[in-house]
């Protein structure tokens, strides 16, 4: 499976729940598939929403969804001892890891060849880090947010992209909407 | 009351709840201000954007947040500030520790110094420079315009203000 295909079969858990996004290729896909008001699409800052999430988990209790790639968390490994040592049971950080860029042209991140993201995340702290096939990834969505701990999973799936439009919504309208979505 | 304590009741008192912070020796003591304070989350920071970010989401969950800083750290955030905070229309605060200044020790601390002012302003940032201790009465107006317009504001902090290192 690609990414895409997995946020089509995440799609209904996603809908009711606040979800930060990822830059670039994945909120086109997340928006085409099911644009919500609780969907907070990243436009640029790669590497940040792990860090987004994990702020709106630690400032309200509602659950709070980071749909990240391996790419961007590469770029922003600080955030796995932040997120280790600042628990909010209500933050669940999905990381696609399709071993590569994909919104830059597929070229490989290094999650594909020795680094190991999972062993990451443990290593700094982060206690319920729970490996994922693509396949798989409703069943281990579903159990994280019922578990009600915070949880890293890292769900390996193919490289590739579906074909979207970008999105041209303005991004103070995607952050107010999301906003009153957060306090409703 | 010593200016750490002044600083971290002003931010307490303009709502500020959720404080992010990567340290400087010039910042030492209000951190500790602020890490202590029972009406604050303190959450220390690995880099400056992670902080940002941090402080982003903490804002869309309700909560008013800040950033604290060296100013080396313009540096590291110039894409953040402009792609996440200026875009999506976000209030900062950011109380910047500017090293480099006069009586600076390290030489090095002077190459970022004689670039803040300018990339802050190409950034169209609102910045305020405190060099003596009597700045900071304006501190609380400061926040409150802050959370008034939804802009990141710097707060640029000297060694004077802080009473300097040692013999320097």
């Amino acid at each position: 499976m690609i990414r895409s295909e997995i946020l089509k079969e995440i799609a209904p858990i996603l809908r009711d729940q606040l979800v930060v996004c990822n830059i670039g290729i994945p909120s086109q896909e997340l928006h085409a598939i099911d644009d919500q008001p609780t969907n907070f699409y990243m436009l640029g800052t790669m590497g940040l929403a792990s860090s987004i999430g994990l702020g709106l988990a630690l400032a309200q209790p509602k659950p709070v969804i980071v749909i990240d790639g391996d790419g961007s968390v590469l770029t922003n490994l600080g955030t796995l001892p932040t997120i280790g040592n600042n628990v909010a049971d209500n933050y669940i950080l999905m990381i696609i890891d399709n071993g590569s860029y994909g919104s830059t042209g597929d070229q490989p991140t290094y999650t594909g060849k020795k680094t190991d993201l999972a062993g990451m995340a443990r290593a700094a702290g982060c206690e319920n880090v729970v490996e994922v096939q693509d396949v798989d990834t409703g069943k281990a969505l579903t159990a994280a947010l019922e578990s009600g701990k915070m949880t890293v999973m890292i769900v390996k799936c193919d490289s590739g992209n579906a074909k979207n439009p970008v999105i041209t919504m303005d991004p103070v309208v995607i952050r107010d909407r999301f906003m009153k979505a957060v306090s409703a | 009351m010593s200016i750490d304590k002044k600083i971290t009741e002003d931010l307490v008192n303009a709502g500020i709840s959720f404080v992010t912070t990567v340290p400087c020796k010039q910042l030492a003591g209000v951190i500790d201000e602020i890490d202590q304070h029972p009406d604050i989350f303190h959450i220390p920071s690995n880099k400056e954007d992670e902080g940002m970010g941090l402080c982003a989401g903490a804002w869309m969950g309700g909560k008013r947040p800040a950033i604290i800083m060296q100013n080396t750290a313009i540096g590291v955030t110039i894409n953040t500030l402009a792609t996440l905070i200026q875009y999506y229309r976000m209030p900062l605060p950011m109380l910047i520790s500017y090293r480099g200044e006069l009586r600076e020790p390290v030489a090095c601390q002077v190459e970022m110094a004689v670039y803040t002012k300018a990339l802050l302003a190409q950034m169209n940032i609102p910045t305020y420079h405190f060099h003596k201790q009597a700045d900071a009465e304006e501190l609380p107006m400061i926040l409150d315009y802050t959370f008034m317009c939804n802009k990141p504001v710097a707060i640029l902090t000297d060694a004077n203000f802080w009473g300097g290192y040692g013999d320097q």
